[in-house]
């Protein structure tokens, strides 16, 4: 049903002004930035406002979609292209299609939309906002109750590239060899990867997302695994093969839990990058926003100094001091990002405390069987003590119980509060307690230290 | 005193945290001093000769198109082993290819291994999440059991096919019927994941008590253990399930 009887126009002024009222709200009575809200208030007045709010952007958008490290790579495109653009860009990770009208609608002046999307959102968004480039970063199986199986998310991504306009560039992790499958052999497609046998490993673990070939359905081999089945893959029996690699990392020096230093390969030169944010997940992160760059002109030179000077967002990787005792935050939210994660903090040596908070809000997966297709098993000799909390405490300590670990380490605090208390008091003083929360709890545990004084609200916080 | 365990098709089937399930029957066995000695089953290999237990796990659709044909072919194999009381689990993609047959999303249908007399039918809507069941099939008083689901299949049994559970919330086979899951002798195949066994320690048991018979041709009672970890986690999945309301 129309509106009364106002055009499209008319619906477009007067659901940006519901929109601009509905974020001063939200911000004025404390209950978040708005960061979808004024967004919802707009598609409702204005169902296509998203399309006409897009045409309006001299620099058309770009959108960025993976199941994992989307957010973190839109900021770190964000710390590249901020200083060359006016940016619609939705900072807060609100990225289904509420998230990008809110961010097109607070950014009147923009000149160009960089925008993390949703994978069930993609080939909709792509649709109205007919963008200039789409990176897809990944695709892994993420808490399978959200969307069905993977093969319905690459079903409905091939169908949404295929109809993006021909000169959107898309930029394609090579390494992900469903990613290639579902790009197939779209024209100027622009690749990235991982180009170092060093820091990978020769098997893609046991809940490896790729396989078989997309293509005849034999075993893929694995030169090299970097993340998970993210690697240098061809088939055993056809010529399917990961595509040569346009941008690059090379010879990749990790910093333990500080940092990773790689060199970036690009068609316009070569550049030294040293990222203060670690894990080789975050070099995919990485080169997905360099070759983002790339795309729009950025000489090399920048993006390496835009890489460099980027920090992460809340509780990504944070570090926060509680009197003598600090604190390491890492979230994680899902099979793959988790287990970059154990990867990382396990070669970094003992832990005396790790407090794992599992929730199982629609945001988390309500189905929490996912936590078995994580490698806690490589965490376990290197930890002292285990606090399960959340939600689902109790389905994480029994990961932990039958997974092998010692149950007189073993504690359950479903509470959050009383996880960080307990885990401060088993932490010896100048010592580091790591806590992995996932998504809802990660909001969680930042609302108790806000309330505490030690760290700002989300919304206030600067991106980059 | 030892068992052995066939997972067959680990590497491919194993979405939703099958694992899980092989890690608690590993560890409530050693508990009671039994060795649990597990063997991968991938396509076109024999099942083991002196299996006690199968375990089939669930995949994404095309992982399962990949061994439909495969698990078709083992009919003879996988009948004798139930027939001759082996214990099995089955549990989503695992459970479908065990019965008489799969019709797909267009309308071909693909013929399983026929160990369970039901067919299935791909529905266009998920069916998706948190169950409770009450499950009477074991000797004794019913007992709870407290999964997750999710599957696009609607299963039917035949007549005279006993039922794993009866649903108190959640969809279940079909979301109609009330039932869910299907036994047939000491062989199981559910919808139900989570995974199914942490949380519900007492079939986990059932299905090494089982296995013992099989090994042994004697009856077994295991030796209780400590799972009030386990009681809290079923009793927080059965809230899910309840606050989720009835079926449908």
């Amino acid at each position: 049903m129309a509106s009364g009887g106002f055009g499209s126009e008319a619906r477009l002024t007067i659901g940006r002004g519901a929109a601009h009222i509905v974020a001063r709200v939200a911000r004025w009575s404390g209950r978040g930035g708005g960061t979808t809200l004024p967004g919802r208030a707009l598609l409702a007045i204005a169902p296509d406002a998203i399309a006409s709010l897009g045409r309006r952007l001299p620099e058309r958008s770009i959108l960025i979609s993976a199941t994992n490290g989307k957010t973190t790579t839109t900021a770190m495109a964000a710390t590249i292209l901020g200083g060359r653009y006016r940016l619609a860009y939705n900072s807060a990770g609100a990225n289904l299609a509420s998230g990008v009208a809110s961010a097109l609608v607070s950014a009147s002046k923009a000149e160009l939309g960089l925008l993390e999307v949703d994978e069930a959102a993609l080939p909709g968004l792509g649709d109205s906002l007919s963008p200039r480039s789409v990176v897809l970063g990944n695709l892994f199986r993420d808490q399978l109750d959200r969307y069905g199986e993977l093969e319905t998310i690459a079903t409905s991504w091939r169908a949404g590239i295929a109809r993006l306009p021909d000169d959107c560039v898309v930029i394609a992790n090579a390494d992900d060899a469903r990613v290639v499958d579902v790009v197939g052999d779209r024209a100027g497609t622009l690749t990235f990867g991982i180009d170092d046998p060093s820091v990978g490993n020769d098997d893609p673990g046991h809940a490896s997302d790729a396989r078989t070939c997309f293509v005849c359905g034999q075993p893929l081999v694995y030169e090299t695994a970097y993340v998970g089945h993210l690697g240098d893959w061809h088939c055993s029996r056809c010529d399917s093969r990961r595509p040569a690699l346009q941008i690059a990392a090379r010879s990749i020096r990790t910093r333990g839990l500080e940092g990773v230093d790689f060199e970036l390969a690009t068609p316009a030169g070569t550049v030294e990058v040293a990222l203060e944010i670690p894990g080789l997940y975050n070099v995919y992160n990485a080169l997905a926003a360099a070759s983002l760059a790339h795309v729009i002109g950025i000489e090399p030179q920048v993006i390496a100094e835009g890489l460099t000077r980027f920090r992460p967002a809340f509780g990504r990787v944070e570090r926060i001091t509680i009197g003598e005792r600090r604190v390491l935050l890492l979230l994680a939210k899902n099979p793959a990002g988790a287990n970059e994660i154990v990867r990382t903090v396990s070669d970094n040596g003992s832990l005396p405390v790790i407090v794992i908070a599992l929730n199982d809000d629609i945001a988390d997966g309500r189905d929490v069987s996912w936590i078995w297709d994580v490698d806690f098993e490589r965490l376990m000799p290197h930890a002292e003590r285990v606090i399960a909390s959340g939600s689902r405490a109790e389905e994480l300590a029994l990961r932990f119980k039958y997974g092998g670990y010692d149950p007189d380490r073993l504690e359950v605090a479903r509470d959050l509060a009383t996880a960080l208390d307990r885990g401060l008091q088993l932490t010896p003083s100048g010592a580091e307690m790591t806590v992995i929360p996932t998504y809802t709890a990660m909001l969680a545990l930042q609302r108790i230290l806000t309330n505490r004084g030690l760290v700002k609200p989300y919304w206030d916080r600067a991106p980059g | 005193m030892q068992l052995v365990v066939a997972h067959m098709y680990p590497d491919l089937l194993n979405i939703y945290a099958d694992r899980g399930n092989v890690a608690v029957l590993l560890r409530r066995a050693s508990w009671r001093d039994i060795e649990l000695i597990v063997r991968p089953v991938d396509q076109g290999q024999r099942l083991p000769g002196d299996a006690d237990l199968v375990y089939i796990g669930g995949g994404q659709d095309r992982d399962q198109q990949l061994i439909a044909a495969d698990i078709a072919s083992r009919s003879e194999e996988l009948e004798s082993f139930v027939d001759d009381d082996g214990a099995l689990l089955a549990v989503c993609g695992g459970y479908q290819l065990l019965g008489r047959a799969y019709v797909d999303a267009d309308g071909s249908e693909l013929p399983g291994a026929g160990v369970f007399p039901l067919r299935t039918v791909a529905g266009e809507r998920r069916l998706i999440g948190d169950v409770l069941l009450e499950c009477a099939f074991a000797e004794g008083p019913a007992r709870p059991v407290a999964g997750f689901e999710n599957h696009a299949g609607r299963t039917e049994l035949d007549a005279g096919a006993r039922p794993f559970g009866r649903v108190i919330y959640g969809f279940g086979n079909d979301g109609r019927s009330g039932y869910e899951g299907c036994t047939r002798k000491a062989a199981i195949g559910t919808y139900l994941h989570g995974p199914l066994l942490p949380r519900n320690p007492w079939l986990a048991d059932w299905l090494l008590e089982r296995a013992l018979e099989h090994r042994t041709g004697q009856e077994h009672d295991l030796s209780p253990l400590d799972d009030a970890l386990e009681a809290s986690a079923q009793a927080l999945a059965s809230q899910r399930a309840r606050a989720r309301g009835g079926r449908l």
